[in-house]
């Protein structure tokens, strides 16, 4: 790579190495499997950035990390990404409102709940509540045509909601 | 759930990506539906959650090093062909479909101001690429006027909103229509937003206007003997807010 592109890497790609570790972290639930994650999709980065036309690097670097999230998952864990099509597992064992609601610490029970989400639930909530992209970028990060980006974040938004409210779940809303 | 909006138009517009005419719909139907009113606050006590809980990781300093390590080292080497023209493929789609759209937009065509409003959000989409967001790069506005000096035939308005929520990024000079105007940069959250302003030439009475194209947001007004477009990827709601900011410094 020619040193004004590395350059170029440092100064637009680089600085959403937290973005990065962010997502990866939540796609994947496990610090030392996200980090090998991430260092990995770096890597990538760094070599296709030629292929990157200008435009929100965020959202290109995200959508590599997630693609490397989910081959290592493939590869490492795939009953992770078959069992979430079945909702009733809620992914993760043992956690069910009822558990949750015993957590005291209300960051602890979050995490839980948003842990035993289905990964692609997991990942449109993490993208738009705590990385606060447009719906746009959720789109070109996670392949999910624009048009239905609104309704699958909806729908992610009422599963957490349940895993967080058993008995608000039962009103009638 | 009996209402329709409540399963799903609720939650675009309250991300702010419903356009100027269906969030003025929904807010109207808002108004006399129990179960919206219902499910928005829902979302937003959800949202409040997610905040105040910093959910956020980041990279750690042994991540962070790690990664500044290796390209310093730089492993770029030679890549896989193969691995190369698998990723290409988005690229190269993405670029299409721009195409594509470019080709319809043109076609189309409707209206001065929306002419005006496309010419600016591909003025603004340009400045997105490396290196030409900003020839002035100052969050201080008195930085950043005094740049606009002598390279136009009329001063622009420029002040800082930090307090109010869009920081000052910087400024730099734009082409529409064949003339230099002013471009002033601000940040909304991670967001940035493109203020062209130039003087208002005589052609006829223009309508104030809005909307949106390709995902970017417009607003356009007329404030004085000076015209404003307003363009980012932002929701038309923020743009507003800074709108009124704007127009409140003119008054």
């Amino acid at each position: 790579m020619q040193p004004h592109e590395k350059a170029r890497f440092e100064h637009l790609v680089l600085p959403h190495l937290d973005s990065a570790a962010n997502l990866a972290r939540w796609l994947l639930r496990n610090p030392a499997d996200s980090e090998d994650v991430v260092q990995e999709a770096m890597l990538r980065a760094y070599r296709f950035f030629e292929t990157f036309r200008g435009g929100d690097a965020r959202a290109w670097l995200l959508q590599i990390v997630r693609n490397t999230c989910y081959t290592f998952l493939e590869k490492k864990r795939p009953l992770e990404l078959t069992t979430e099509f079945n909702e009733e597992l809620h992914g993760g064992p043992g956690i069910t409102p009822e558990t949750l609601a015993a957590q005291a610490d209300d960051r602890q029970r979050i995490t839980l709940a948003l842990d035993s989400l289905p990964a692609r639930s997991r990942e449109i909530l993490v993208l738009r509540e705590l990385e606060g992209c447009s719906y746009k970028e959720i789109g070109e990060i996670t392949g999910i045509p624009i048009g239905t980006v609104m309704s699958a974040l909806a729908r992610a938004r009422e599963k957490l909601r349940r895993q967080l409210a058993p008995d608000a779940a039962k009103e009638v809303l | 759930m009996s209402c329709q909006f409540a399963e799903s138009t609720v939650h675009g517009y309250f991300d702010g990506e419903l356009d100027a005419v269906r969030s003025a719909e929904f807010e109207r139907h808002l108004e006399s539906c129990a179960e919206c009113q219902a499910a928005l606050s829902g979302i937003e006590s959800l949202h409040k959650r997610l905040q105040q809980s910093e959910l956020n990781y980041r990279a750690s300093t042994q991540l962070r090093d790690r990664v500044t390590d290796r390209f310093a080292a730089d492993p770029a080497g030679r890549v896989r062909a193969r691995d190369i023209r698998r990723w290409l493929l988005i690229p190269a789609f993405a670029a299409l479909v721009i195409a594509i759209v470019g080709g319809v937009m043109l076609i189309q065509g409707r209206g001065h101001n929306d002419q005006l409003a496309a010419e600016l959000i591909d003025a603004h989409v340009r400045a997105l690429q490396p290196g030409h967001l900003t020839d002035v790069l100052s969050t201080d506005q008195h930085t950043v006027k005094p740049w606009f000096d002598g390279k136009l035939d009329f001063i622009p308005p420029v002040s800082d909103f930090t307090n109010d929520g869009f920081p000052l990024v910087g400024g730099r000079l734009d082409v529409m229509d064949g003339h230099n105007i002013a471009a002033l940069v601000y940040s909304r959250r991670k967001h940035l937003i493109s203020v062209f302003v130039w003087p208002y030439l005589d052609r006829g009475p223009s309508a104030d206007g809005a909307g949106s194209r390709n995902g970017y947001n417009w607003v356009m007004w007329q404030s004085g003997d000076m015209r404003f477009c307003l363009v980012s990827d932002v929701s038309s709601g923020d743009l507003n807010v800074l709108k009124k900011l704007i127009h409140s410094k003119e008054q």
